[in-house]
């Protein structure tokens, strides 16, 4: 082990802090930031960089799995992809896209404050990229409590009914979501106005810029309410073709009927009112094969459409809005995004690690690893998300 | 300050001055495009382009995820390694996915249990 000697503070007076690079003749000395295993602050940041791609790469491979889970369920069912994206709001995704982005700016500024020595603004950045993700969980929050407020929830718990949208009383989900964030913001404006008394100079350095991003996911709550309440997104291109028995929570679907076949093929619709009872089987059989034939006789539906092996004349467009179907796609969009903001939630709670390092001046030109490694990890989650806005609010 | 001056004494040491800040005008600028492309691939969504929609789509998110890897990600200035490992990772999704997509458009069609026996669903 190399001999560590005591350096002289006289020999760095720039540093005011211990951490100092070892300029000049101390070649053996070691600064505080640089590990015993390492030559080099560049070889220790290489090391740690490596790790980090490394890590990024199990990463991208443990979503490729629920992007697997997509492609095969979207290449089996478009029409329910279609179908079900019509109740995601494209308007908070891309709102929430645009949030992601500039997170990442502030994410790639404050790496570069960290290696410029701009140590405020370094903290200043870290906050800013804190806030950002607050505010997309806040946006997601919302869209999060009206999908469970409509029953719109993963397979086996799907609900949905197009008659009554929105299920009357039921818990307030928003509430319970924003629960854990108001609790958070509570006690950083506690532990604040405790450091204030105290006189507490770093503490008061580290709680000013957390409650801000405390108060971003409200921020985000807000605007996800001001933007869900001027668009309605929920409820076009489910159409109530009635003659359905409504009452049920079984029935998740009105229109088991395709559209393009015409309700009065038989007189008064009585049959299409007899199959919307469940123990008329039979009946809604037989509707089906009409409804298939009028298909291929108007000459709306090609047959064979579906290159897959097994395929039958299925030319009838299929209802999506059955509980497995519409369960599954569900499934698939709270899986997949569920998973992504436990991401962000994690990513929080780094960056929150950093801002307090930021804050004791820890980084400085030679020592930045921790932020740009953090920042990877951020970019990575921008990426995904990047990959999944289009693939889950943007079809067609 | 001390006769070192920062500045300029750096540069004899090797392994010490390996930092490459990123000038601000370029982040800037990368973030004005990939905001350009998420507004494109919103407006692109208004229209129906057919079974190349899904590639326009997938096209757009990958040049920006391209830009977001090069230089918020700090790819293009790095050692080639750590690009390449980013890039096998994609290599074995590549092969994750196409071999279980294809096998499964060889099974049976639909393996969604159809549990809602109540009314709604069409019959298999």
């Amino acid at each position: 082990m190399s001999t560590i000697e005591a350096k002289p503070a006289g020999n760095d007076p720039e540093s005011a802090h211990h951490q100092s690079d070892a300029h000049g003749d101390h070649d053996h000395d070691h600064p505080s930031f640089l590990a015993h295993h390492f030559d080099t602050p560049e070889q220790q940041y290489d090391s740690g960089k490596l790790g980090i791609w490394i890590f990024l790469v199990t990463e991208v491979l443990f979503f490729s799995g629920m992007f697997c889970a997509y492609a095969i369920f979207r290449m089996l069912r478009p029409e329910v992809f279609e179908g079900c994206s019509q109740f995601l709001n494209t308007k908070l995704g891309a709102i929430n896209t645009g949030v992601l982005l500039f997170s990442s700016l502030t994410m790639a500024w404050a790496v570069r404050c960290s290696q410029t020595e701009e140590y405020k603004k370094l903290t200043g950045m870290l906050a800013a990229t804190l806030s950002c993700a607050m505010i997309f969980l806040g946006v997601k929050a919302i869209e999060y409590s009206h999908k469970f407020h409509m029953g719109l929830m993963p397979a086996g718990f799907f609900s949905y009914d197009p008659a009554h949208p929105h299920i009357e009383g039921g818990p307030n989900y928003l509430m319970w979501l924003c629960l854990p964030f108001a609790l958070f913001l509570i006690g950083i404006v506690v532990w604040l106005a405790v450091a204030f008394f105290q006189g507490d100079k770093f503490k008061i350095a580290v709680l000013k810029p957390l409650t801000v991003v405390a108060l971003c996911f409200f921020v985000g709550v807000g605007l996800g309410t001001v933007l869900e309440s001027g668009s309605d997104e929920g409820h076009a291109g489910v159409h109530d073709e009635d003659g359905v028995g409504e009452h049920s929570d079984d029935l998740a679907s009105a229109s088991y009927l395709p559209d393009e076949a015409t309700a009065g093929r038989t007189e008064f619709g009585v049959i299409e009112r007899l199959a919307g009872d469940a123990t008329n089987s039979g009946l809604k059989g037989e509707l089906d094969a009409l409804a298939a034939q009028s298909e291929i006789a108007s000459g709306t539906a090609v047959l064979n459409d579906d290159a897959d092996v097994d395929s039958t004349i299925h030319a009838a467009p299929r209802d999506f809005l059955t509980p497995s179907r519409a369960g599954v796609f569900f499934s698939i969009y709270y899986c997949m995004t569920g998973v992504h903001a436990i991401h962000i939630l994690a990513g929080i709670g780094v960056l929150i690690w950093l801002l307090v390092r930021s804050v004791r001046n820890e980084f400085n030109r030679q020592y930045f690893g921790p932020v740009d490694y953090v920042g990877l990890y951020w970019h990575l989650v921008d990426l995904i998300w990047i990959y999944l806005f289009p693939l889950l609010y943007l079809i067609r | 300050m001390s006769d070192h001056d920062h500045s300029s004494a750096d540069d004899h040491r090797e392994g010490y001055d390996f930092a490459h800040p990123m000038p601000v005008p370029m982040l800037l600028t990368i973030f004005a495009i990939l905001v350009f492309l998420t507004i494109v691939t919103v407006a692109q969504a208004s229209f129906d382009l057919g079974s190349i929609d899904i590639a326009i789509v997938m096209g757009i998110a990958t040049v920006k995820a391209i830009l977001v890897a090069l230089f918020f990600m700090h790819l293009l200035y790095d050692k080639p390694f750590n690009l390449a490992i980013f890039l096998s990772a994609f290599v074995f999704v590549g092969l994750f996915v196409i071999f279980t997509l294809s096998d499964s458009r060889l099974t049976s069609k639909d393996f969604i249990p159809v549990d809602d026996s109540v009314i709604t669903s069409p019959a298999e």
